[in-house]
């Protein structure tokens, strides 16, 4: 791998740029391989590099339906946060954080995480004292939190209309959480993946899951049979479909999740956004669009494209509380498929399956907990149990009951 | 926006109805005798298929009542829609399934 340094790119700028070389190799499958990993988004690379780089674990797979990062990596809304309230989803959150924190350095790729601070508003009495256990619930873990009064809201956003139908009575804010670039995520992870000499292959469906004897065996995919003594599952919106050719179910319900980004503007928004309440949720990339995510639709679909009414009723929270926008122009409207858990958070474990583990569940929040999701996956794997992160998010927490219930944290409601 | 046709009020618009989740689920009937991993398996556990889905919906602000629907994950297309109760149709379309 040819590392991105200063001297690099004035060496290679006095080559016009020319002798720079591919960012990862595109192999043929080999007949069989340690570990495959179903899934080339940011959490299926970032489970295949943390494997190679802390696990000796051998050969290893990333096999993609698609094109690599195409699916839900590519189509979130690209923010990072820990803010969550139980201790378990909190520790996991935070491990991300600061797996965040030292990424770009890590992978030695540039993946613009802006720590810009997320603020949650609150619109109710209710939603204050929320806010408040949430708040103090963070720092008791020691994740930074504070709650902002009206008019410290009001100093970091001037613009922003307080006297809405539902007012603003106040906020959390985490100033460490932000956005990242969600395609260099995936490119970082699959050049220091590839660089560890992970193959990645994509378009490259896998098709069926062979089992010996209540073990995997490998997978038949679109390019044939490939052989594999441990298979993980990171396939976000189809896990269920996967779940399925293994010969087992899952607690998960696929939705379109929508989004949607503005014209590019001037810097204006410093921060994140965000109302559960009201369903709000905005950014500015650093590329200047108005960023946002809508809410998911309430029936299951895999179509890739959502429902108008939600964007609708999205758009009308965020033109009341900065009627400022109101007469953007919005560019580009997608859904990615979120597979949502009944207690909106992940499951990340084993399977009924020997040999076949599962990482999924992430629903509408997965993108911030990419490199932790990754970190925690590939010690599943290399080992064959949970890491004690991971521990509490095993599949059969729905059979003993001990579920982890963050809907009062998650940005979207489900 | 889609149309969705209610078995007793005809065809509405789709932000009159509500979202039933999957069709089909009966309760079981011993209840007292099931395991952990029954009720799990009952209580979540669902398809959550890519493709036809038996599901339930609610014509919530029209009638207010329940029926059963089969339709296409991916397309959104709907295929049959029949009251609670009523067997669900051998042949939901002319143009066939998928």
């Amino acid at each position: 791998m040819q590392k991105f340094s200063i001297w690099s790119l004035l060496r290679n700028a006095l080559s016009y740029h020319e002798g720079w070389q591919q960012q990862w190799r595109s192999p043929e499958p080999q007949r069989e391989y340690d570990v495959v990993v179903i899934g080339g988004g940011g959490h299926g690379l970032a489970t295949a590099y943390y494997l190679a780089k802390e696990h000796r674990v051998g050969r290893i797979a990333v096999l993609e339906r698609g094109w690599l990062g195409g699916g839900n990596t590519a189509r979130n809304t690209t923010i990072v946060r820990s803010n969550y309230l139980w201790d378990e989803a909190t520790a996991l959150y935070e491990k991300s954080m600061q797996l965040w924190e030292g990424l770009s350095q890590d992978l030695n790729y540039n993946v613009m995480f802006s720590q810009r601070g997320v603020m949650n508003l609150g619109h109710t009495l209710q939603d204050l004292r929320d806010i408040e256990r949430r708040v103090t619930a963070n720092r008791l873990n020691g994740v930074d939190a504070e709650v902002l009064s009206p008019a410290q809201i009001l100093a970091m956003l001037p613009f922003i209309n307080l006297n809405t139908r539902y007012p603003v009575l106040g906020a959390s804010l985490q100033r460490r959480a932000g956005v990242a670039r969600h395609d260099a995520v995936a490119w970082g992870f699959a050049r220091a993946a590839d660089a560890l000499g992970v193959d990645i292959v994509q378009n490259c469906e896998v098709q069926g899951i062979r089992r010996e004897a209540g073990a995997v065996v490998g997978v038949d995919t679109a390019r044939g049979f490939i052989g594999a003594k441990k298979v993980a599952i990171v396939a976000a919106g189809h896990s269920s479909v996967l779940a399925a050719l293994a010969g087992f179910r899952l607690p998960l319900e696929s939705h379109p999740l929508q989004a949607l980004v503005s014209e590019p503007l001037k810097p204006i928004l410093p921060t994140v956004v965000m109302s559960n309440a009201i369903h709000a949720y905005i950014s500015q990339s650093d590329k200047g669009d108005l960023v946002i995510g809508a809410g998911i639709d309430a029936y299951t679909g895999y179509g890739q494209r959502g429902s108008y009414p939600v964007i609708e009723g999205t758009l009308a929270a965020i033109v009341e509380l900065f009627p400022l926008f109101s007469r953007v122009r919005m560019n580009r409207q997608w859904a990615g498929i979120v597979d949502v858990s009944p207690d909106a958070c992940p499951i990340i474990g084993l399977t009924p399956v020997r040999g076949l583990t599962i990482n999924c569940g992430w629903g509408t929040g997965g993108f911030k907990a990419t490199p932790g999701s990754g970190w925690v996956m590939a010690h599943t794997v290399a080992q064959g149990r949970p890491h004690a992160l991971n521990a509490a998010f095993s599949l059969d927490r729905f059979h003993s009951g001990r579920l982890i219930d963050e809907h009062g944290a998650a940005a979207v409601a489900h | 926006m889609l149309q969705i046709e209610c078995p007793y009020c005809g065809a509405r618009a789709e932000s009159e109805f509500a979202y039933g989740g999957e069709g089909g689920v009966a309760r079981p009937a011993d209840t007292e005798a099931m395991s952990d991993d029954e009720w799990g398996d009952y209580v979540f556990m669902r398809r959550n298929p890519k493709g036809l889905h038996h599901e339930q919906w609610r014509h919530a602000s029209g009638c207010g009542r329940w029926f059963q629907a089969l339709r296409d994950t991916v397309s959104c297309r709907f295929y049959a829609v029949w009251k609670i109760g009523e067997p669900m149709p051998a042949s939901p379309s002319d143009e066939g399934r998928p």
